[in-house]
């Protein structure tokens, strides 16, 4: 590829040379391994070009040769910003396969986990942004506070990234006194916190110079290119999967859905900010509602035993061989079910054929459906831009790539 | 094909199933409702449809789901306007019928989803392309071609997606052994097929 390339109508006059800028695949201010050949009118890009795929792990495949206990593993790979919520939204796909109504109690707990899961995947986002944009302080301060819910997620399942939270029925065991410390510590410091970072980043002059009308899609075009999370709401359309087709007993909290107007890189911003607030009010409701009971349910053929059972009861030791080994028997169905994930709605197609892996399994995976959107938004832009829209845009490869 | 509802309970045994999904009326008037308006536009009697669980699901013929999906969409009493997903999925056992198409779509203000499926047989993988009603459709698109080889006419740009443009084969398809033809202990047969 030569670097200057001859494009335009000679005819019409408006004959130019154009520059060719590879940004990517490992760009640093890219946050994850995209490629967009973009090309160049000076600092305008007058077009985009992205190659994905870099890191395509062929989870469908897998996913076809594996119980559908192993695949939640490969769901924590999705989006590894918030891997609870994958990992939860699995098991619950197959647990509506199942038909297996999970206690209250599990379905409380597994909401506090998502929530901080999400306050996590917005962290992330939202300090990354303002790192883009020249304010490192938040980046650094924030982020003590998604240490912290990694330091929960540990306590509960004992994996700080790639978590493979809980199992089908339920989570593998209850929180402990220090999770809910924890929690407690969270609770009380995170909101503290983020005001702070508020009021540092958003009535800023330099960052609203840099984030406001920068990136900007319609409502009409964003729904048009199946937009969904955050990303959509920013544009004004208040679509939330958490409200619109409640799971998890979501139905029984109480939240507002923020929206924006221009759906631009400030008004994503914002969005995801409010959502944290809105994320520890439910987790606050969540802990002052928490029901008694088991934090399972009791589907044998599914929920895996605890090691005490396993070792002195011959019933658990059964079962407990017949999950590792992926014997359990599955009913024949097609489910779709889906999640609002820290991008947008996640949702796992399963087709079951009765046999122990799925037949196939489909992923929805909010972040490959809305990169698509990225040329249209950047053009005319500077390039200083695009690499905010992007880091706006909350695009995580391994969901991008699968 | 099409798994009716009723399929879920079959060879279960299970002791613990209760009726969690209960039979959604809603669903049922609803899936009538676009049913009716099908078979009116496209001029087809009978048209196979369900409700799975908590979708209604149209069988469509293959030729009419550009023209299915463009009149869902903009009929204003469905506007089943936001495509939710699309992918391909391979059944070689089907004679005839070895490819199938799934698309959803919702409309947001009513809440109300729809599944559409169309099946081909392998020789025939041509279908008209919805990039245009569906701008968001294009990667999807792509994505089914990559993994399963459907042509999608009309498509602005129908390359390979995620895997590299050099592959010959279309990987989602179940053609390929995944293991070592050696070995007799990861046989299809203890996958339950």
């Amino acid at each position: 590829m030569s670097y200057l390339k001859d494009t335009g109508d000679i005819a019409t006059k408006e004959y130019k040379d154009y520059s060719t800028l590879n940004l990517g695949p490992t760009h640093p201010a890219t946050h994850g391994i995209f490629q967009n050949v973009l090309t160049m009118d000076g600092e305008r890009i007058v077009d985009a070009k992205q190659t994905v795929g870099y890191i395509h792990r062929a989870f469908e495949k897998i996913a076809e040769r594996k119980n559908y206990s192993q695949i939640t593993v490969l769901t924590d790979r999705l989006n590894y910003c918030s891997a609870p919520i994958n990992n939860l939204a699995w098991h619950m796909t197959v647990e509506k396969l199942i038909q297996c109504e999970v206690p209250k109690r599990a379905q409380y707990l597994r909401v506090i986990i998502m929530e901080l899961a999400r306050i996590a995947d917005h962290i992330i986002c939202d300090t990354v942004i303002a790192v883009d944009t020249g304010a490192l302080t938040g980046f650094t301060y924030v982020f003590q506070w998604r240490e912290l819910i990694y330091e929960i997620y540990e306590e509960i399942c004992g994996a700080r990234l790639t978590t493979n939270i809980g199992h089908v029925g339920g989570l593998e065991r209850d929180f402990t006194p220090t999770a809910w410390a924890k929690l407690e510590k969270f609770l009380d410091g995170f909101p503290k916190v983020l005001a702070e970072f508020e009021k540092l980043v958003t009535r800023n002059r330099i960052f609203m110079d840099r984030t406001l009308g920068v990136g900007p899609i319609s409502a009409e075009r964003a729904l048009d290119y199946s937009f969904t999370g955050p990303n959509l709401r920013a544009a004004g359309v208040d679509y939330d999967v958490r409200v619109a087709f409640p799971y998890s007993s979501y139905e029984d909290f109480t939240f507002d859905i923020p929206i924006g107007e221009s759906g631009d890189t400030y008004d994503r911003f914002m969005v995801r900010m409010e959502e944290m607030k809105q994320s520890v009010s439910i987790i606050q409701q969540a802990k002052a509602k928490m029901p008694d009971g088991p934090f399972h349910a009791d589907v044998p053929d599914f929920y895996l035993p605890s090691k005490e059972d396993v070792y002195s009861k011959m019933e658990a030791l059964i079962y407990h061989f017949k999950i590792v080994m992926g014997e359990t028997k599955v009913p024949k169905g097609e489910i779709y079910h889906s999640v609002e994930a820290g991008n947008g709605e996640l949702g796992y197609y399963v087709i079951s054929d009765g046999g122990r892996a799925p037949y196939r399994l489909h992923m929805r995976r909010p972040c490959f459906i809305y990169y698509q959107a990225y040329p249209e938004m950047i053009k005319g832009g500077l390039l200083s831009d695009a690499i905010l829209t992007m880091s706006s845009m909350n695009v995580i490869a391994g969901e991008l790539d699968a | 094909m099409i798994n009716f509802a009723a399929d879920l309970q079959d060879d279960l045994g299970l002791k613990y199933i209760q009726n969690f999904y209960p039979f959604q009326m809603d669903i049922l008037v609803y899936k009538d409702k676009v049913k009716v308006a099908l078979e009116a536009y496209l001029s087809i009697e009978n048209l196979p449809s369900e409700v799975d669980v908590d979708f209604p699901v149209f069988l469509i013929p293959k030729d009419k789901v550009f023209n299915a999906i463009e009149f869902l969409k903009k009929d204003p009493s469905l506007s089943l306007s936001f495509l939710t997903t699309m992918f391909g999925i391979h059944y070689p056992d089907h004679l005839g019928q070895e490819f199938a198409l799934v698309y959803q779509l919702h409309n947001m203000k009513t809440n109300e989803r729809v599944r559409i499926r169309t099946v081909m047989a392998k020789d025939d993988l041509v279908m008209p392309s919805i990039t245009p009603i569906f701008a968001g459709a294009n990667w999807m698109e792509r994505e089914a071609f990559d993994f399963y080889g459907f042509t999608f006419t009309g498509h602005p740009n129908l390359a390979r997606i995620l895997n590299m443009d050099e592959m010959n084969y279309h990987p989602m398809r179940k053609e390929y052994r995944l293991e070592d033809e050696g070995r007799s202990d990861k046989d299809d047969k203890y996958f339950g097929r």
